[in-house]
């Protein structure tokens, strides 16, 4: 069974966002980069499968210009076997994304997907649920825990008041949460075998997708910044001010 | 131009949010209908009804409609899609799984998580853990949409739409569910609670998160909430995580006790209308966003305010 893993290249989670000087997007100009967390802990989720004997192949997939280059060898460091960039200087939105991946996910027959649940620079959380639909297979998203076996997948799944598990025949899509695993650190050496191991450029364009994008971006801005108030002294403070000032309680 | 709403609800009542999302589609457009799905929801409709600005309510009512999978709730929304201008549901779980599926089988570009509306096809999202907003337009005929339900108050309950029960379809077969452990509670549910009583990795065990906190929370109705580091740390449950990739919360007071304020936290309760803080380090980041910061250990601090509020002082 191969693994497909879908990666993306975004702003590292410890770096604090600025807009452009001319408001037009975000300044990514000497921003550190990083694999979208999420997506690390897809590939380690993969990893982990295949080191169980479940898989024979985990495949990491970026797509986007040269860059993304950087983001799969961080996946081929964690373990994946090997990388295709799916190469386009484009605007992609996710569901041109969705697209160029269903190519790659028949063209290498792969019958399990794990992806990020969402992308912490768009946070649009999109991508997993459109693969899943257009290859017309289920899904189980949020997931914090995986059992594969006999060509059978139970996830339980993060949901807004517990968890739950549902099962799905394989192929199947899965998007990840946080505490589904906690990603392993890439060794020095495994970075090193990492630079080795097989990476495939594929042009997007001769997947035969539209991937024009839908979504126009009138205006970027930042949200009115809250000011910090007033430290009180202590409880009593604290407790008049709710009440005579804020009016909260 | 008619709007429709997919309801949330547990089959027998139905959730806050979906009163939110029903007031963000009354920006859009007078013609709403709200599409109840599941099993024995007859209940949840009658509700859906009273919804002011509802026109109608759809009823799918259907064995495979009862654990509310994204597979089959698709297949609904697509198989009636083509009498809509605009296809809304709130940024829960639910919504947020399905949508997107809905979306991808009628080529549309999914709009996640809108926090305002600018014209029928012009819309305002967070990005970046809200610390962008996005204007996006949108060039597809049909628009599907998920609201964040803390950007759109909630509308009144003096309505009264006809219902109309509609096929079902079919069960789609793709997945099953085979297990859910619901956190039951008698608190507020968190997404809407007016106070929010929220703790982090400060707290240091879950015998303490619960020590401190729930009486904190009995005195001031309120619900728990916590960090993602409280959480990873187990000592509050999943669904109690404040953030980026959690709850999005907006009460009228925000209690954050033992938490730092990371940017993924304040990403899910910088909306909120008063924030207090109360933390040992007088450095930490959650201070530059608390209306009243208490630098103190939370070890004296919380029972001291449990215990004034509930002698009245
Ligand atoms: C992709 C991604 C997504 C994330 N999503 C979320 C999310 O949705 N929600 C979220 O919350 N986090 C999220 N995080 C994690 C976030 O970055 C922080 O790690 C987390 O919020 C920290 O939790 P904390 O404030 O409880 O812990 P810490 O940062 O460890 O802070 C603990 C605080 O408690 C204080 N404290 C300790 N002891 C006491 C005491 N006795 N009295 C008073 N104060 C005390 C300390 O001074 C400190 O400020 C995410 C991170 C990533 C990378």
């Amino acid at each position: 069974m191969k693994i497909l893993v879908p990666v993306k290249r975004v702003i590292d989670p410890n770096v604090k966002v600025r807009l452009k000087n001319d408001g037009s997007g975000v300044d990514l100009d000497n921003v550190k980069m990083s694999i979208n967390p999420f997506d690390e802990i897809a590939v380690e989720e993969a990893v982990r499968l295949k080191e169980a004997g479940e898989a024979s192949e985990v495949i990491a997939v970026s797509c986007g210009g040269h860059v993304c280059q950087e983001t799969l060898r961080s996946a081929l460091a964690l373990g994946a076997d090997r990388a295709i960039q799916v190469e386009t200087d484009c605007d992609l939105q996710p569901l041109a994304v969705a697209k160029l991946l269903k190519a790659v996910v028949i063209s290498e027959s792969a019958s399990l997907v794990i992806c990020g649940k969402q992308a912490i620079d768009d946070d649009a959380g999109q991508v997993g649920q459109m693969l899943a639909a257009l290859l017309g297979w289920p899904q189980a998203t949020f997931a914090s825990n995986v059992a594969i076996s006999e060509g059978l997948a139970k996830v339980m799944r993060e949901i807004d008041d517990g968890v739950e598990t549902l099962e799905m025949r394989l192929p199947a899509l899965i998007t990840t949460d946080l505490r589904l695993n906690e990603p392993r650190y890439a060794s020095l050496p495994n970075i090193m075998k990492a630079k080795k191991k097989p990476l495939e450029v594929v042009a997007a364009a001769d997947l035969g997708v539209d991937i024009s994008p839908r979504l126009t971006v009138l205006k970027v801005t930042e949200p009115a910044t809250r000011k910090a108030g007033i430290l009180v002294e202590d409880v009593t403070q604290l407790l008049d001010k709710l009440k005579n000032e804020a009016k909260v309680i | 131009m008619t709007i429709l709403v997919i309801a949330e609800h547990d089959n027998a009542s139905l959730k806050a949010s979906t009163f939110n999302t029903v007031a963000a589609a009354i920006n859009l457009g007078s013609d709403i209908h709200v599409l109840v799905a599941g099993s024995d929801c007859a209940s949840v409709a009658t509700a859906a009804a009273r919804l002011d600005g509802v026109q109608k309510v759809l009823i799918a009512d259907a064995p495979h409609h009862e654990a509310q999978l994204a597979e089959n709730l698709t297949a609904l929304v697509v198989s009636i899609a083509s009498d809509y201008s605009h296809i809304l549901a709130p940024a829960s779980s639910l919504g947020k799984s399905a949508l997107p599926r809905v979306a991808a089988l009628l080529d549309v570009a999914p709009i996640s998580e809108i926090v305002g509306i600018e014209s029928p096809d012009t819309f305002i999202r967070p990005t970046y853990a809200g610390n962008v907003l996005v204007t996006v337009r949108s060039a597809d005929v049909l628009k599907v949409i998920t609201v964040r339900a803390t950007a759109f108050n909630a509308v009144d309950t003096s309505g009264s739409a006809a219902i109309e029960a509609i096929s079902a379809g079919t069960d789609v077969g793709l997945s099953s569910l085979i297990g859910r452990e619901l956190n039951k509670s008698e608190r507020p549910e968190l997404g809407g609670a007016k106070v929010v009583v929220s703790g982090g990795r400060g707290l240091g065990s879950s015998e303490d998160y619960q020590r401190l906190l729930e009486p904190l929370a009995d005195q001031l109705g309120a619900a728990l909430g916590a960090s993602r580091a409280a959480v990873d740390a187990g000592y509050a449950p999943n669904d109690c995580q404040v953030g980026q990739t959690g709850k999005i919360v907006a009460p009228q007071l925000y209690i954050a006790i033992g938490v730092s304020g990371a940017i993924q936290h304040l990403a899910g309760m910088k909306d909120s209308k008063v924030i207090v803080a109360i933390n040992k380090d007088s450095e930490a980041p959650i201070f530059q966003v608390a209306d009243y910061g208490l630098v103190a250990d939370l070890f004296d601090a919380v029972p001291m305010l449990t215990d004034a509020l509930h002698s009245g002082n």
